[in-house]
């Protein structure tokens, strides 16, 4: 083994990058327990409104946004930049191309998750939900993110390997995906450094802003976590993937169909029929590609389903796909316009969101780190399995809690608000139902900080673990696997 | 109505991209004679043990599929789906929503004629016209005036038996029914600062109270040159402007000295809207008469 250029070398094979894989691990840790915890906060808010203080950066139009950006995109982003980068290299058999790219990615995204962590409680924002940013953040996060694609593909086309594996088709149909989402949706005419105007007027800004809004939930909540699971669960199980035709068929599907489902989210507006009618069929024909993915992993673990007894980690990702499985259920079902006339913009949708945000983005996340970290730091294992168990469970009770408080809420909202007398009028007033929500916005609260509190045990851990190990330099294989 | 060649388009495009999915989806199905299990993976290898099956697609997964877009196609058929094709059963949102206000106020229409003939002040006493009464004040009143009437900042308290415009259920009806604008013009340019803190002392001792600084006394002869247009002599108000009295302690934006200051200083503009082209004639009663029973009780 030699160095060669700050690169350790061996056999004419460049050691893979795992600094930059390192960084993005631990910070997705932290901006994990921040995001969670600005969630937290504001779920209290919703049961104690004093708790806003009477200042305005706290209040809960500023705080929801942070907690939204920060959990999906400073959370959520990291763990995919960390997990990307760590399985391109590894089913590549070669080491990241352009580390000085991929390092800028790494503190690039890192200034915009703090640009966003100060402009949002300032109150600038475009008002586009999942697209606050104003636009100077915006045209650096469109930087980064194609500096993210040159390193990712880059990467792709210098493998030592035939075939590209499955995990990275999905990582990079998302990466190019997000791009075309983030720059057309992110179109604005700037007034000020600080505010700037949709350069989209009436519906049709509607429809951009939901075209990619639900496009961020296919490629960058599913389609990259897919990415993840393609990896991480065959990997931690020891088996081979079920079915690569599967792969094939639901890959493809998911990213043609999801394109289509955006008008869902504007059922019964001045978008015109058609549009809406194409967002349901479309989200209705999307419940089997996105089960694909589900049936894919779960079956992946046939032959070896005693290790859920003892793995908690594969607990994490065993249940973070039925998560998933169930929340691309409901959501087809809540497209359907009849549904989402009940559904639409009560706390179901709420429910509907962190059953897909915690249950399958976080717990995958969370899974996956846990089986990453310890291999960073030269280890095969976390300093606590026990700790990785009790998280485990923590986060598992308090989803089921956040999400059946919010179903029930959800429901009784809808009924509530479309309750009418013979005389024509509404049966409850809005504040009636409001009042009605008081005991779920309680259960959700404590649903929330059970997830919070785990993430905690994971910070103990991931530190204990940390100070026991040493990163320690990982080689491609030597040779190229002869085929079958 | 988009143009015929961008209809085209979108229907032709989510025609082709459902044709496609379900294309590929008989493409990689189960081939004849193939068993339900393989233990071959594909041969490829990533990452040390990296591997893939290439099972079949599950049979129910694949007729999930099939159904749902079975279910697309029909639905396409019947609803507006495809660019400017209405669909066979020729329904939108629009005239759906219609026919569903028109049955509505049928029905509502014709349990609230009983009340037509009836005034106010003897509905005000019928428990089944208070009842819609109520039902009205929930949906169109109490976003302001607070589910039980008591009002806030800014917005009358309408349980207590202070009438900014009358309290007699004709000027009651017609505040609801014609609306109300209120307005206090801004004396700070003419009576400059100490002169506001003056007329602030003295309309509080009207009420028995003291300020905190300025002088009542001469804040009177402010009074007395200027308000009393309005809020008359004994500063008693005058309904018919919608002056009000203030001598009761009963105030619509704040009684704190500086409060009153602040109105005084700047004046205020309040509005209530008119509802009979909202509500019609009925409905306005009915509302008239549930205001009436809060000030009753």
């Amino acid at each position: 083994m030699s160095s060669k250029e700050g690169l350790v070398v061996q056999n004419d094979k460049v050691a893979y990058n795992d600094k930059v894989v390192r960084q993005f691990a631990l910070m997705t840790v932290v901006w994990g327990v921040v995001g969670m915890l600005v969630g937290v906060i504001i779920a209290a808010q919703l049961l104690f409104p004093a708790l806003n203080f009477d200042v305005p950066w706290l209040t809960f139009s500023r705080l929801r946004p942070l907690h939204t950006n920060a959990v999906i995109f400073a959370f959520g982003g990291s763990a995919i930049f960390a997990t990307s980068y760590y399985i391109v290299q590894r089913t590549c058999h070669v080491r990241l191309f352009a580390d000085g790219l991929a390092a800028f990615t790494f503190w690039g995204w890192q200034v915009v998750i703090l640009l966003a962590a100060i402009s949002l409680p300032l109150g600038w924002t475009t008002g586009k939900e999942y697209a606050e940013l104003e636009w100077p953040i915006d045209l650096l996060i469109a930087v980064v993110w194609v500096s993210y694609g040159i390193v990712f593909i880059g990467t792709l086309a210098k493998r030592k390997v035939e075939h590209i594996y499955v995990a990275n088709w999905f990582f990079a149909a998302f990466i190019i995906t997000v791009a075309v989402l983030h720059i057309v949706n992110s179109a604005q005419i700037p007034v000020t450094l600080t505010k700037s105007y949709s350069a989209y007027a009436g519906v049709v800004d509607a429809m951009v802003q939901w075209w990619y809004g639900h496009n961020a939930v296919g490629f960058f909540l599913t389609a990259a976590f897919l990415g993840m699971m393609y990896y991480f669960v065959p990997k931690q199980a020891g088996r081979p993937i079920y079915s690569y035709r599967l792969s094939i068929v639901h890959f493809w599907s998911l990213i043609s169909i999801y394109m289509w489902a955006g008008p869902h989210h504007l059922h019964y507006t001045t978008l015109p029929d058609w549009a809406q009618s194409l967002g349901m069929l479309f989200s209705l024909m999307l419940l089997a590609p996105s089960w694909g993915g589900m049936i894919n992993g779960i079956m992946t673990l046939s032959g070896v389903w005693h290790k859920l007894r003892t793995d908690p980690i594969l607990k994490f990702l065993i249940v973070s796909l039925s998560f998933y499985g169930m929340s691309t259920f409901e959501g087809p079902m809540m497209s359907i316009k009849t549904v989402n006339a009940l559904s639409h913009y009560t706390d179901w949708t709420i429910g509907h969101v962190h059953s897909g945000a915690l249950g399958w983005v976080a717990m995958v996340s969370v899974g996956s780190l846990y089986m990453l970290i310890p291999r960073l730091y030269g280890q095969t294992q976390m300093w606590s399995t026990r700790l990785i168990d009790v998280h485990f469970w923590t986060t598992t009770i308090g989803i089921v809690l956040y999400t059946v408080s919010m179903w029930i809420a959800g429901v009784m909202q809808g009924l509530m608000w479309r309750a009418t007398n013979a005389d024509g009028t509404l049966t409850y007033t809005f504040v009636e139902a409001l009042k009605a929500t008081y005991p779920y916005y309680a259960i959700r609260l404590v649903g929330g900080a059970m997830v919070f509190g785990g993430m905690l045990l994971m910070v103990y851990n991931v530190v204990k673990t940390i100070n026991q190990g040493k990163p320690t330099p990982v080689m491609p294989p030597a040779l190229q696997p002869a085929h079958a | 109505m988009m143009s015929s060649g961008m209809s085209l388009f979108v229907a032709a495009a989510a025609i082709l991209n459902t044709v496609a999915a379900v294309g590929l989806l008989v493409w990689m199905r189960k081939r004849r004679g193939e068993t339900a299990q393989t233990s071959d993976t594909t041969g490829h290898t990533w990452d040390g043990d990296l591997r893939e099956y290439n099972n079949p697609l599950p049979r129910w997964w694949l007729w999930l599929f099939v159904l749902s877009v079975v279910f697309a196609i029909i639905y396409a058929v019947l609803y507006p789906a495809l660019g400017n094709a209405r669909g066979s059963l020729g329904w939108s949102q629009i005239e759906q929503w219609e026919q569903l206000q028109a049955e509505q106020e049928t029905t509502a229409q014709r349990i609230l004629s009983v009340y037509a003939d009836r005034g106010s002040h003897e509905l005000a006493r019928d428990p089944a016209a208070l009842s819609i009464g109520r039902n009205l004040f929930a949906n169109n009143c109490a976003a302001c005036h607070g589910s039980d009437g008591r009002g806030g900042s800014g917005f009358p308290n309408l349980t207590d038996q202070d009438w900014l415009w009358g309290g007699s259920p004709e000027l009651i009806e017609a505040s609801i029914a014609g609306g109300r604008m209120g307005v206090m013009a801004p004396w700070l340019e003419v009576l400059g600062e100490q002169g506001v803190d003056d007329a602030t002392a003295y309309v509080m001792s009207l009420s028995g109270r003291q300020a905190p600084k300025g002088n009542a006394a001469a804040g009177a002869v402010h009074f007395n040159s200027y308000c009393i247009a309005c809020h008359g002599v004994d500063g008693k108000g005058n309904p018919a402007v919608g002056a009000p009295n203030l001598t009761d302690n009963v105030w619509l934006h704040g009684g704190s000295a500086s409060a009153i200051r602040a109105t005084i200083a700047a004046g205020r503009q309040n509005n209530m809207p008119a509802q009979t082209d909202r509500l019609g004639e009925v409905r306005v009663k009915l509302l008239a008469a549930y205001v009436q029973s809060l000030g009753d009780r």
